[in-house]
């Protein structure tokens, strides 16, 4: 199995100050440049001493808000591809659906892909819906526009004979000829991150490797079936490197303070949810029908039932517990042997999977904690997993 | 049909144009007027159309994609639907019509308008949309999917509590409608918002006699924009209707018509 560590790097500077809701119209007074270069350069110290730990690295990207200060989620690649030598690099990822420049996206993952020497790994996301005003690309054709900017990048990626032309429906070029072509040939591995069962046959028709976050112990194991059911169907390879699973993960040399790192990260989860509600459905990006049933329910209700206790219960993220969480299946804590043990459970109850998307940083988890959390468990719990899935 | 209880009079039917097939509602008799209907509230029409139904052979044509009515995956922009609706106007046999149209609707027949007048005797805007003519930081068109849902009944409507639908008591498939017509207009104006860059240049071709009529306290375009919209047309006169919002003929469904039918029979504009 590989580990990777992702962090959302939040600006929480700012969140006592944000009242109902922690994006999209939040003022950029509230953000202090200097304490966010700090910042930033923690949260790179920390990515970069992966590369001393065997953890990969994993970035992603949210906009206009302060849950999230990684508006691009290149450009600590751009700096970790030169700053590290091992690890890989997983950029999960790109909202290409809602980026205007497929090209770009191409160009960009490329050039990281040779400085990196063949260790990008590329993200495509549709995103989620409190994403679509930042960029102000229409919801109502998200899809379209997603997987057309998906053929075009990896088109772009693999031509290496000249200009070839592209009219589609939402991205017109008439001269595409990327420069530089990728160190990894074809191109870099490809990653989605998902989270129905849809969307997993989508990936999986493709071959794409799938990252499932915050979908815990009800709502994985179907995800990662479709997902199975799917590849075996239209003959794809079928390994448990295609499945990638993101916990949240708090060790330490007591149960206590394996909790107690755990509780921080949780900041995470506690703030990523809270967006005034009219931006949380735009018309179009769900289904008319469910649509349908946010309005019933004036919309309170659209996001409500993410996260599941074992037993089927609702859990509201937003004042969740470490020990609700653990029976959710979104965080492993304790000691070494507590988060090893959590993890085998949690492997064996979705059927396996190849990735350990391991958020080891977040909310308020500081840099002495956080380098603390991600030594021991290189340390301790790593190498208990690393034959896991076959390596 | 879900949204639409039918009435006594008033038809629901299925239509063919163009190999797409369109819902279209019919009531009354008399001169015919095609009314084009805006992006949310379908189901409140009722009481307009009834009274509309009195005078007028009324005309209703669900959008692709509102209601039930087919989207064909070309249909991306008004023009489509400009285009499909004067397709409409020439193969039915309504000989020339007032056309109306509310809100997106109004930006639709504004389309029409500058394209074809062949068929077309007169034309009614209720706050109508699709003109942009402020500066580019100015916003001519409240952004109704950046408020939150209380402040856009208060926009909408001078008497929100009266008018707001109480989504909990609908069925599923009458909610299904509301999500349809919700997305369609989020498809078709969305970017750039509810609007046309090129159309405000080319309104000297809507030749035809027009009648612009707003709501007063209409908070999504306001009456001011309304103004504008009457001014930038070669034939047209504006009227304001008194406690309503940016749906007049659901708020006060006799006004409305009173007014569209005093327009009609003037002479003289």
């Amino acid at each position: 199995m590989k580990v990777w560590h992702f962090s959302e790097i939040a600006y929480h500077p700012a969140w006592p100050q944000l009242g109902h809701s922690y994006r999209v119209t939040i003022p950029s007074r509230l953000y202090d440049p200097k304490v966010g270069a700090d910042l930033y350069h923690r949260y790179l110290d920390e990515w970069a001493l992966c590369d001393e730990l065997g953890i990969n690295i994993m970035t992603n990207e949210h906009h206009a808000t302060a849950t999230c200060a990684d508006s691009v989620c290149t450009i600590p690649m751009a700096i970790l591809a030169r700053e590290t030598k091992k690890v890989r690099l997983l950029a999960l990822g790109m909202p290409i659906g809602n980026r205007n420049d497929p090209i770009r996206v191409a160009e960009e993952y490329s050039m990281l892909d040779v400085i990196s020497r063949g260790r990008i790994e590329m993200g495509f996301v549709k995103g989620v819906p409190f994403e679509i005003s930042p960029a102000n690309t229409n919801p109502a054709d998200l899809v379209g526009r997603f997987w057309e900017a998906h053929d075009l990048i990896l088109k772009a990626m693999t031509s290496h004979d000249g200009p070839f032309n592209w009219e589609g429906t939402h991205f017109h070029y008439r001269q595409v000829n990327v420069w530089p072509r990728p160190w990894q040939q074809p191109h870099p591995p490809v990653w989605m991150p998902v989270g129905s069962t849809g969307s997993a046959m989508e990936a999986a028709e493709r071959g794409m490797t799938i990252g499932v976050l915050n979908t815990g112990w009800v709502r994985t194991p179907p995800i990662f079936e479709a997902y199975r059911k799917k590849a075996a169907e239209v003959g794809r390879p079928m390994t448990p490197q295609r499945l990638a699973y993101m916990a949240l993960i708090g060790v330490g040399n007591t149960r206590e303070e394996g909790w107690r790192r755990a509780d921080q990260i949780l900041g995470y989860s506690r703030t990523s949810g809270i967006v005034a509600p009219q931006f949380m459905n735009p018309p179009g990006y769900a289904s008319p029908a469910q649509s349908a049933q946010a309005l019933k329910t004036s919309g309170a209700g659209f996001r409500a039932g993410r996260i599941q206790s074992r037993d089927g219960r609702n859990i509201d993220p937003r004042t969740m517990t470490v020990e609700d969480a653990i029976d959710a299946g979104l965080v492993f804590a304790g000691t070494p042997d507590d988060v090893f043990g959590q993890l085998r459970a949690f492997y064996d109850h979705v059927g396996g999977f190849g990735h350990l998307l391991m958020m080891g940083q977040g909310g308020l988890l500081d840099h002495d904690e956080t380098v603390a959390n991600l030594s021991l468990f290189s340390k301790e719990v790593l190498p208990r997993i690393v034959d896991l899935a076959g390596g | 049909m879900s949204t639409w209880t039918r009435k006594e009079g008033t038809e629901m039917e299925r239509i063919q144009i163009n190999e797409l097939s369109l819902d279209l509602l019919t009531a009354g008799d008399g001169p015919p007027l095609l009314f084009l209907h805006g992006g949310d509230y379908f189901a409140q029409h009722q009481e307009f159309f009834d009274r509309l139904a009195r005078h007028w052979r009324v005309v209703v044509p669900r959008h692709p994609g509102f209601g039930n009515s087919e989207r064909p995956e070309g249909f991306r922009t008004v023009h489509d639907l400009a285009y499909l609706y004067l397709d409409l106007l020439e193969r039915q046999d309504f000989g020339k019509v007032t056309l109306a149209g509310s809100s997106f609707g109004g930006w639709i027949a504004l389309e029409m308008c500058v394209r074809c007048l062949e068929r077309i005797d007169r034309l009614v805007l209720i706050d109508s949309l699709g003109i942009k003519f402020g500066g580019r930081e100015e916003r001519d068109i409240a952004d109704i999917y950046a408020l939150p849902s209380e402040e856009l009944l208060r926009r909408s409507f001078f008497d929100p509590t009266r008018m707001a639908p109480d989504y909990a008591r609908l069925s599923d498939d009458e909610l299904t409608s509301i999500a349809r017509d919700r997305q369609a207009t989020a498809l078709y104006g969305w970017r750039p918002y509810m609007h046309n860059p090129g159309l405000r240049q080319w309104l000297h071709r809507v030749r035809v006699p027009a009648l612009v009529v707003w709501g007063e306290n209409d908070g999504i375009a306001t009456p001011d924009y309304g103004q504008k919209l009457c001014r930038s047309l070669p034939n047209a006169r504006f009227e304001t209707i008194r406690q309503a919002g940016h749906y007049p003929q659901i708020e006060r469904p006799d006004g409305v018509a009173d007014a569209i039918g005093r327009f009609a029979r003037a002479e003289v504009l």
